[in-house]
């Protein structure tokens, strides 16, 4: 499967996102949210099997990071600046309409800037910084949660820019691009969960809505503020950053 | 597409990243008001009642964190430590590059 199949299939997974928006707005959230799955919280079967399915992406976005470095060293004020944003982002509970806080994830800068497998580095790091130092998110569920915010969510906000890229305007993308990598991530820790711990009545599905009621409509209001803070910040680096925006084909010379 | 790019705005004026600010503002504090009886708890114990609720038997306690903050005080320093970080980063970042611009700008070389 070639690289641009493989995107198009990611691309499938933005369908029930859209889907599941639409559902859970009819589930209103009592419940406060968190970005992260907590240390414990997925059975060690789980725990594993998401480690290993994010094993190939960290390899591969080691790869690519020391392959940036070594290639494009003058990329490393940007790189800088991709993991500067998901550190800060990451870190901020911002209340929302539903009566809960949740963190953006900072992710969709880095997406467009590096694509999503670099990101899965950087987003990696501030996940286990918050695993270990603030107790939020765990060592057990780090393969859990970078496959949501770190890997998951970029791949397919790279799926959504590589798509609109030419048609939409940049801002445009750049806005669309950041709001799906940052809602997709909490689509996923859904269905992580709902994989999980299935509703003994309603089963899966059941068990998604649920989920999706705590974790999706919280991050409506969040992914849509973190889209205009990455457009400011993308029209910031076109400004100040012009020679790197150019050597990365995200400005006209 | 190089032509379609070309025609675009290079640029945000003023006024729309005025406008950007003031939508994330407002996007943050609307909730604030609207809302009147939540503390806007993020907490974690979220995802994890819902958990117990589906599966009550289900033991979250095989494996705990390594270290936990001992109170929301520690926990809030580390939280605003992070994002410090990240700050420091991106403002120490952005002023390099405005200062290299303002530097190729004076040089009349380049």
């Amino acid at each position: 499967m070639t690289f641009h199949k493989r995107l198009r299939w990611s691309m499938l997974l933005v369908l029930p996102l859209l889907l599941g928006v639409r559902i859970a707005w009819a589930y209103p959230a009592a419940a406060p949210s968190s970005m992260h799955i907590m240390e414990g919280f997925l059975p060690l079967g789980w725990a594993v099997f998401w480690w290993l399915v994010a094993l190939p992406f960290w390899i591969i976005g080691f790869i690519k990071v020391k392959k940036l470095l070594t290639e494009k060293p003058e990329q490393r004020l940007l790189l800088g600046l991709a993991g500067g944003f998901i550190f800060v982002l990451s870190a901020l509970k911002i209340p929302s309409v539903t009566g809960s806080s949740s963190h953006p994830t900072g992710t969709g800068l880095g997406t467009i800037l590096f694509g999503p497998f670099v990101v899965g580095i950087l987003g990696t790091i501030a996940l286990i910084f918050q695993a270990l130092l603030v107790a939020h998110g765990g060592i057990s569920t780090l393969g859990a949660n970078a496959m949501s915010m770190a890997i998951g969510g970029p791949l397919i906000a790279y799926g959504v820019w590589r798509l609109l890229r030419g048609k939409a305007p940049s801002y445009v993308n750049v806005f669309v691009t950041a709001f799906v990598a940052d809602l997709a991530t909490y689509v996923i820790t859904t269905s992580q969960l709902a994989l999980a711990f299935p509703d003994p009545v309603s089963g899966f599905m059941g068990s998604w809505l649920t989920f999706a009621g705590i974790f999706a409509v919280t991050q409506i209001p969040l992914a849509v503020a973190e889209g205009i803070l990455t457009v400011l910040i993308f029209n910031a680096l076109q400004t100040s950053a012009t020679a790197e925006m150019q050597a990365l084909g995200l400005q006209e010379a | 597409m190089s032509s379609q790019l070309q025609n675009q705005p290079k640029r945000l004026g003023a006024g729309l990243i005025i406008l950007g600010i003031v939508a994330i503002v407002l996007l943050m504090a609307i909730p604030l008001f609207v809302v009147r009886d939540s503390q806007f708890g993020g907490s974690d114990n979220a995802g994890a009642k819902a958990i117990t609720a589906i599966a009550p038997d289900y033991n979250s306690q095989w494996i705990t964190n390594f270290w936990t903050p001992p109170g929301g005080e520690t926990e809030s320093m580390l939280f605003a430590l992070q994002a410090a970080a990240g700050g420091i980063l991106i403002g120490y970042l952005f002023g390099y590059l405005r200062g290299r611009k303002a530097a190729q700008q004076s040089s009349p070389d380049s």
